[in-house]
């Protein structure tokens, strides 16, 4: 088993990518030789987008590190360095032992092979050796229930065998440190379930696995310390919960910088003035009604629309209501006060936001987490229950049961 | 266990001896890809070996030993043109071949790591088992002709492996470049049927006018084939020079291109 402290080491990593500022970089030789012969003196310009900035973090051996963030927020970045598929521009990273990378499920995988050759040649991409492959070839085998299309092409499987037999295969690797990103989400329930149990046994044997993910309840379930991204800094280290709430409470703040007009997104020919929940609660089943004002403006030519993104704590989008789907088209000459009803579904207690859009052809003003509700407490269903029997959807359904 | 420690790359750098021995299997498994999906997705399959040399010397014996009546050295022409379609079908094939991998399989590269020289230099498998078949037919040749190399035929390997480092040299370079640049794919074929016409493949040295000679004498690529000729027909030994020039060039190129290829390798995610 290994002996150094942490099972990896990272201090000051930083990765910076070079964007063309003139949105335009050769790429052909001919082009490249041509451009030097016409400007032999010009230095190419670039503009610097720093995707990662001075992280340090040390795991320990036998953690599952969960890391959370919002997009562009560096975590694909921090793991694609971590299993050296990119190259840091500055720091360094110091792993214990060898690091397998579950990236993308069925990378490597080539129709015309037969299952048998393609879990040598997926086993051989990941790092494992042949006698590693050949004495895990049964349980592969058996985790992945392919074992009747052994010897045809894959490209004769149904999908749902390909993710199986890639994941098996992955998920055998016996390196001390395994990195995912968001691969649980295939398959179907139970193979899921086994995925996730499988993922579990990997952090009890005393290696490591670092998690990268959307999804919040994946987070919880398999991890025991997680990391928080923003903007490619790191905001929070710690107990997962403790994470958790620091990427929700990240949300609020977003929200209150978006308040001020100049700094959000859209080229700014009209600008929402003000959105409001018509209460700060509703009942979970209650009518939730939204209204928007956005003042008159001489800037802008033709009908606009309006389209709100109902978005629970966890960053899940929950409805996008676009005004175009009803008909709801609006005149930038008169000061418009727009009221939006969601009758359906029914929320689970809780807090929403919601983001707003104005748009035309392209969008003019978009405000993301432009108000917030809360969703009380309390079940709309006739028959009193536990917390268990509602709690386990992203939403509430009106639903009922009956005979045929 | 010996930490793995990774910093930002340096300008220039050879690649870890220790990593990419650790990673033959997938070396293997590429090569094993590559030769099972050509043989399993043509119809004449290994037909297709034999008959490609074979048409290639044909077309030349008949174009330049029939119609032009060139000189062979005292060998049968076809024999001749057979013997040097042998050699730039592996240097061919090999720069033809591993030129376009990496981006051919540029989902791996975006998504996994692995030493990404293996990509290109596993094209050579496949193009090591071409050589033996089509060596095997030109060893049937030999026995019909009546032609016997004699002992220079023990010098096969040394001159193959002269002629793979070559190859491969000039492979990974252009793979790495063609990452960046796409058109390398559409000039290469184009400088390499060139080539073929700038070499002695299909005609005998002995056949350029003698105040020409000198250019061909310069092209390192002669020096391959008069090898190649000499042990697999009997023919004179090349000059001590061309001998010594065919060890330096392919080590040169070879590090060369090995060097290139580092250099872009830790950016490939980033471009491809």
């Amino acid at each position: 088993m290994p002996t150094t402290r942490a099972a990896v080491s990272i201090r000051g990593l930083g990765k910076t990518y070079r964007i063309g500022q003139h949105g335009h970089r050769a790429t052909t030789a001919v082009d490249a030789v041509l451009r030097r012969l016409r400007h032999p003196l010009a230095r190419p310009a670039y503009a610097e987008f720093d995707a990662l900035h001075d992280v340090d973090l040390d795991i320990a051996w036998g953690e599952a590190l969960g890391i959370v963030g919002r997009n562009g927020a560096g975590k694909s970045t921090l793991l694609k360095l971590l299993t050296r598929i990119t190259a840091p521009t500055r720091g360094r990273i110091e792993l214990g032992g060898r690091m397998g990378s579950l990236l993308e499920v069925g990378t490597g995988f080539h129709g015309e092979l037969t299952g048998r050759e393609n879990i040598y040649l997926n086993g051989a991409l990941l790092g494992m050796t042949r006698r590693e492959i050949r004495r895990s070839f049964d349980d592969i085998v058996d985790f992945s229930g392919v074992e009747r299309f052994l010897d045809t092409p894959v490209k004769r499987c149904s999908s749902g065998m390909y993710v199986r037999l890639a994941f098996a295969v992955a998920a055998h690797l016996r390196t001390e440190i395994l990195a995912i990103d968001e691969v649980l989400a295939v398959g179907d329930v139970e193979f899921q379930q086994r995925s996730l149990a499988k993922m579990r046994d990997v952090a009890k044997d005393g290696r490591t696995v670092l998690y990268v993910s959307h999804q919040v309840q994946t987070v919880t379930a398999l991890c025991t310390s997680a990391v928080f991204l923003d903007s490619g800094r790191l905001a929070y280290h710690g107990g997962v919960a403790d994470t958790l709430e620091a990427y929700r409470q990240s949300f609020e703040r977003h929200a209150a910088a978006q308040a001020d007009p100049r700094r959000r997104p859209g080229n700014g020919a009209l600008r929402a003035e003000w959105v409001r929940p018509v209460s700060d609660v509703f009942e979970p089943a209650e009518e939730k009604r939204i209204l928007i004002r956005v003042p008159r403006s001489d800037n802008l030519l033709g009908k606009y629309f309006v389209s709100c993104h109902v978005t629970d704590v966890n960053g899940v989008v929950l409805a996008q209501c676009d005004s175009r789907v009803v008909g709801g088209w609006y005149d930038p000459g008169v000061d418009e006060e727009v009221a939006l009803t969601l009758r359906q579904p029914w929320l689970q207690p809780g807090r929403y936001t919601v983001g707003v859009f104005v748009c035309q052809t392209g969008v003019l003003d978009a405000w993301d987490g432009a108000a917030t509700f809360e969703v009380m407490p309390g079940s709309p269903y006739p028959e009193l229950t536990t917390d268990e029997a509602t709690g386990a959807g992203v939403v509430l359904a009106d639903f009922d049961y009956g005979r045929p | 266990m010996q930490p793995v420690v990774i910093t930002p790359p340096g300008r220039l750098g050879l690649p870890s001896a220790r990593e990419l021995w650790r990673a033959r299997e997938v070396l293997y498994r590429f090569g094993q890809r590559d030769v099972l999906l050509r043989y399993r997705q043509t119809a004449v399959g290994v037909l297709w070996v034999f008959l490609q040399p074979l048409a290639s010397a044909g077309a030349f014996s008949l174009v330049f030993g029939s119609v032009a009546d060139l000189p062979s050295d005292g060998v049968p022409y076809f024999l001749f043109s057979y013997a040097g379609m042998l050699a730039w079908n592996v240097f061919s094939q090999v720069i033809a071949r591993s030129a376009p991998s990496l981006v051919a399989n540029q989902a791996l590269v975006s998504k996994v790591f692995f030493p990404r020289m293996l990509v290109p230099l596993s094209t050579t498998l496949a193009v090591l088992l071409d050589f033996a078949v089509a060596l095997g037919l030109g060893a049937v040749l030999l026995v019909v002709y009546g032609v016997n190399p004699g002992w220079p035929v023990l010098l096969l390997p040394v001159w193959l492996l002269l002629l793979v480092a070559v190859a491969s040299g000039i492979g990974l370079a252009a793979s790495a470049v063609q990452v960046r640049y796409r058109d390398i794919g559409y000039l290469l074929p184009w400088v390499m049927q060139i080539a073929l016409y700038a070499s002695p493949v299909a005609y005998s040295l002995s056949a350029v006018p003698e105040r020409l000679r000198w250019v061909y004498q310069a092209n390192p690529v002669t020096w391959y084939l008069e090898e190649f000729r000499w042990a697999l027909l009997g023919v004179d030994a090349p000059p001590w020079w061309m001998v010594v020039g065919s060890v330096v060039v392919s080590g040169l190129v070879l590090l060369g291109g090995v060097l290139v290829f580092q250099k872009h390798e830790r950016t490939f995610a980033d471009v491809i």
